[in-house]
């Protein structure tokens, strides 16, 4: 049984206008992962994360709290949950993802961080300041609550002098390049993916093979920011072959996961089709969007290695990988 | 669900209006979008745009788990030989739902 749609939405908004954030985690776990880089306060170029990545252990906690508990269930109450959370921050509260479950998140924006540095580009970070943009918010159509959180965003932005804004995921990049010139009067901010960035610092010479993979593009990527080009010319430059699945780049086929917080097994059936259509090509799988990432490991059920970008950029991921075991069991 | 053309009330793409840009009415009604969306819910998105073109608000309400289900992840407006901005038009459609109280 699906949630109901009003309640559901109904505690988003509210956290967004309480809270800052759809799903409110400490600042002090969302920006964990900044801690040893020594990044500079604010700046004329900040990296920015809307806590996407950070906040993904919690979304699967509250996914298999969904599961464990049924959706008639906390249906029922609802409406009562719509109540408390208002005085409560009940996301805190119901998600506590233990610290290995959040350092696998958190090493993504690390990652992301450490490629930046090294290709020489200059940045800093806003660190409590780094705000979810409000994505999932405007999605489901709470345009009053998301327009008076973009202007708070956009006032982050002018009280640090920032004017280039560098992002790691489709939502945020989305958001903050595309919405918010709608949303807010005077919004004058430089908004790229690091992919973006990146691609205009490709290193001279490409890295010694790494083996083949199946790319999955973000819908919101190659679709509304053209950005499809990049992660294929990075992986390249990287030593990765990369294979084309039966739908790519701007046909891209969704991941399924827009559909997770009000009807996750719609988001599961699409999700099982988009694993089916990657599987025919490799076993190994690229993302670039966190939703995108943790939705499709989860329909995959360690059939495939599904991996972030980022790591496949990063080198981290060893070379010649062995073929994956019989369907069904585990692998990551 | 059938609706009945002559029930047609043209107020509420008129409300879609005052909320955003609402360009469903440029819809050639051809269903490339439907077959098209990966969630395969037969209202979507044809249908329910069609819906608050001809101002069928019920009908539209009577929809709102296939409005709320949409994933907006435009497969529908790649291959829309009209450019109709759907995913934007159901986003609008949300909007209108939940000032509606669904």
């Amino acid at each position: 049984m699906a949630l109901p749609t009003r309640d559901v939405v109904g505690v988003l908004t509210d956290n967004l206008r309480l809270r800052g954030s759809v799903l409110p985690i400490p600042a002090r776990q969302a920006t964990r992962w900044a801690a040893e880089l020594g990044l500079p306060r604010g700046g004329g170029t900040v990296l920015y994360t809307g806590m996407m990545y950070q906040l993904i252990p919690y979304i699967e906690r509250l996914v298999r709290l969904e599961e464990r508990f049924g959706g008639t269930r906390l249906a029922a109450l609802s409406g009562l949950a719509r109540r408390a959370n208002r005085l409560v921050n009940g996301i805190s509260l119901a998600a506590r993802p233990p610290r290995r479950e959040r350092a696998e998140y958190d090493r993504i924006p690390a990652t992301v961080a450490r490629l930046l540095l090294q290709a020489g580009v200059e940045f800093g970070y806003l660190y409590e300041e780094d705000l979810y943009a409000g994505a999932l918010a405007y999605d489901l159509g709470a345009d009053e609550a998301v327009a008076g959180h973009a202007r708070r965003i956009a006032g982050i932005f002018r009280a640090h002098g920032v004017r280039e804004v560098i992002t790691i995921d489709p939502h945020t990049t989305t958001m903050l390049r595309t919405v918010y010139p709608r949303l807010v009067d005077g919004y004058d901010v430089r908004v790229r993916s690091y992919l973006e960035v990146l691609a205009d610092h490709l290193p001279p010479a490409t890295a010694p093979g790494r083996g083949r993979v199946v790319i999955h593009d973000s819908c919101l990527y190659a679709r509304s920011e053209n950005v499809v080009e990049a992660p294929r010319q990075l992986l390249s430059a990287a030593g990765v072959t990369v294979c084309e699945p039966a739908s790519a780049r701007e046909l891209t086929w969704c991941c399924g996961g827009p559909a997770e917080a009000l009807f996750p097994e719609k988001a599961a059936a699409v999700a099982a089709e988009r694993v089916g259509q990657l599987r025919e090509v490799a076993p190994d799988c690229v993302t670039m969007c966190p939703i995108c990432l943790v939705n499709l490991r989860k329909a995959a059920h360690g059939t495939m290695r599904i991996r972030d970008i980022s790591e496949y950029l990063a080198g981290t991921v060893p070379a010649g990988q062995a073929p994956l075991a019989a369907s069904g069991k585990r692998n990551t | 669900m059938t609706a009945a053309i002559t029930s047609a009330a043209p107020g509420l793409a008129g409300e879609l209006a005052r909320l955003g840009d609402f360009d469903a009415q440029l819809c050639m009604n051809c269903g490339i979008c439907t077959a098209a969306c990966p969630l395969g819910i037969d209202v979507l998105p044809r249908r329910v745009l069609r819906y608050a073109v001809l101002g069928l608000g019920e009908h539209v309400r009577a929809e709102s788990e296939a409005v709320f289900s949409c994933l907006l992840c435009r497969a529908c407006e790649a291959n829309c030989p009209a450019g109709v901005h759907i995913a934007e038009d159901v986003r609008l459609l949300r909007r209108w739902l939940a000032e509606e109280g669904h």
